[in-house]
């Protein structure tokens, strides 16, 4: 009884040829970037104390893999850990405001206000309050990275279909129903949504966060690395420390995909329209 | 004006008697943004037996869906009085719930209303077989065609085990030959089960298939213009004659000629 569009072209693509067209265009765009920067960085026109080329990177990188790695630790902790607390945070928010006017009006200015006290402002407090571990980064990201997830929840949340609503109703679900099986479903993928924009804020949090606090002991995270290393013109360890950040922050993206698919898997299949 | 407000009573045995619907001298209208009054139906008087079959006919915007809301006290009227058994919805959009499988989508009634996961889906999954939805327990309704979509919403909607059923344009979505057989299917299953429906649509011949009268309402303000008696025995075969000639009537109290006449303009 289906009646789809025939969909799909008879093109055959077999597993390989699939992979090969997903990772080829990437790695196109980043050697000629690659290519650009190499000539330019040769060229004479800057100092490598500036601009590093990138096989000097790229031989910092190998060179002190051990200790890019030994930093990359504690920074990929804060942002675990920062993300998944911000997914939680914003969530129960958004919750809480979807349910409540009076909490929408007195938490939403605040929220969005937040967002523009710069962490150098409170930074001394929160080492004041929790020292030098790793507590006072998690709540500098948490900071940053619980608005995105806050407001694509809420509008998931107010994005209900209110014919999905009236339905419930006439099935005598409560309110607690209602939410259960319509809107916390639905807001789920909007609020990952949020987490993957938070994510790429993260990592940067991640770094303002190591800048900002205080840390004792040897292999404080990258954002540490990479401030030690500017301030004795090691520009390219430097530059290779930036690369393991931004490598980081792609393989967080592509695993908040893939456990988007395992916890709405409803929201990643392309929804098909059927007559 | 007496406005004796309905309450949905939450559990189907606090009626007292089964009144099927009745609607008396009901009126409804909406404020618009700026404020003036769009009235959406006028002094409606219908009574649907307990298991009789009400099919309403009428041009778009006259007040159908509005009626519907009404009987399952989802509205409330400004004027007249609504009683009715407790009643459930089945909207034109399945209104499945992506994230749940067509059996939990079916058994949904069943969650609400209180039972475990377990024994929602065992009695939901019973009736699978019967609607030829077999082998699809566990299909998203994304994976499913639209008129398997729509028997899912309908065990839904037969599985509140309310005694009003509320079908607004029930196979609208569908195209013309799944349309037919949900037809068909609709038919024999209140056969079976008889429950008291009202049934909204604007396919005539849909309403004179299924229905035991036909209430045809006049454009905004929706009044009812003529009530059609469906005597014709089941099951229905939509080229009898005299279902033909009630078409013809219904057609033509719709588009405001004298009843008897056929197929104006």
């Amino acid at each position: 009884m289906s009646r789809r569009p025939l969909a799909a072209p008879a093109r055959q693509t077999g597993p390989p040829r699939r992979r090969a067209r997903a990772v080829l265009p990437p790695l196109a765009l980043v050697g000629a970037l690659l290519g650009a920067w190499e000539l330019y960085a040769e060229s004479g026109s800057t100092s490598s104390y500036v601009l590093p080329s990138p096989h000097a990177v790229a031989a910092a990188l190998w060179d002190n893999a051990g200790l890019l790695a030994a930093n990359l630790a504690p920074t990929a902790t804060e942002v675990g850990l920062g993300i998944a607390l911000a997914l939680a945070l914003g969530f129960a928010l958004a919750v809480l405001i979807h349910f409540s006017r009076v909490l929408r009006r007195a938490v939403y200015p605040l929220a969005i206000g937040s967002q523009a006290v710069p962490i150098a402002v409170i930074a001394p407090l929160l080492v004041f309050w929790w020292g030098f571990g790793v507590f006072p980064k998690l709540v500098v990201i948490v900071l940053i990275c619980f608005f995105p997830v806050l407001v694509t929840t809420v509008d998931g949340l107010e994005a209900v279909d209110r014919d999905q609503l009236k339905l419930l109703r006439t099935l005598d679900a409560s309110r607690w129903q209602a939410f259960r099986f319509a809107e916390l479903p639905a807001a789920l993928p909007a609020a990952i949504s949020g987490a993957r924009i938070a994510l790429t804020v993260a990592v940067i949090g991640a770094y303002i966060a190591e800048s900002q606090t205080v840390t004792v002991g040897t292999h404080a995270g990258l954002g540490h690395e990479i401030n030690a290393d500017l301030t004795a013109l090691q520009t390219p360890r430097a530059y290779a420390a930036a690369v393991v950040l931004f490598a980081f922050a792609i393989a967080c993206f592509y695993a908040l995909s893939l456990a988007e698919r395992r916890l709405a898997p409803w929201a990643a299949q392309p929804r098909e329209v059927h007559a | 004006m007496p406005t004796q407000l309905q309450s949905r009573p939450r559990s189907s045995q606090s009626g007292s008697a089964d009144v099927g619907i009745a609607l008396q001298g009901v009126g409804r209208t909406y404020r618009d943004r700026r404020g003036a009054g769009v009235r959406a139906l006028d002094a409606i008087s219908l009574r649907v037996a307990p298991a009789e079959v009400l099919a309403v006919v009428g041009p778009s915007g006259c007040g159908k869906s509005t009626l519907l809301e009404l009987i399952c006290g989802l509205q409330r009227p400004d004027q007249g009085t609504v009683a009715c058994a407790p009643a459930v919805l089945m909207p034109q959009r399945d209104l499945l719930l992506p994230w749940l499988s067509a059996l939990d989508n079916a058994a949904l009634a069943l969650r609400i209303s209180g039972l475990s996961r377990e024994r929602a889906r065992a009695r939901a999954a019973a009736l699978f077989a019967e609607m030829g939805l077999d082998g699809f327990e566990h299909s998203r309704p994304s994976e499913l065609s639209g008129g398997m979509r729509q028997r899912v919403a309908f065990l839904r909607t037969l599985l509140s085990g309310k005694r009003v059923l509320c079908l607004d344009e029930p196979f609208g979505a569908l195209d013309a030959i799944t349309r037919a057989e949900m037809q068909e299917w609709l038919a024999g299953a209140l056969a079976r089960e008889p429950r008291t429906v009202a049934l909204v649509t604007h396919d005539v011949e849909e309403a004179i298939v299924l229905a035991d009268r036909v209430a045809v309402l006049s454009p905004r303000p929706g009044r009812v213009l003529e009530v059609l008696e469906v005597e014709a025995p089941r099951p229905r075969v939509r080229t009898d004659a005299a279902l033909i000639a009630l078409r013809e009537r219904a057609l033509g109290a719709l588009q405001g000629a004298p009843t008897p006449m056929v197929g104006a303009r």
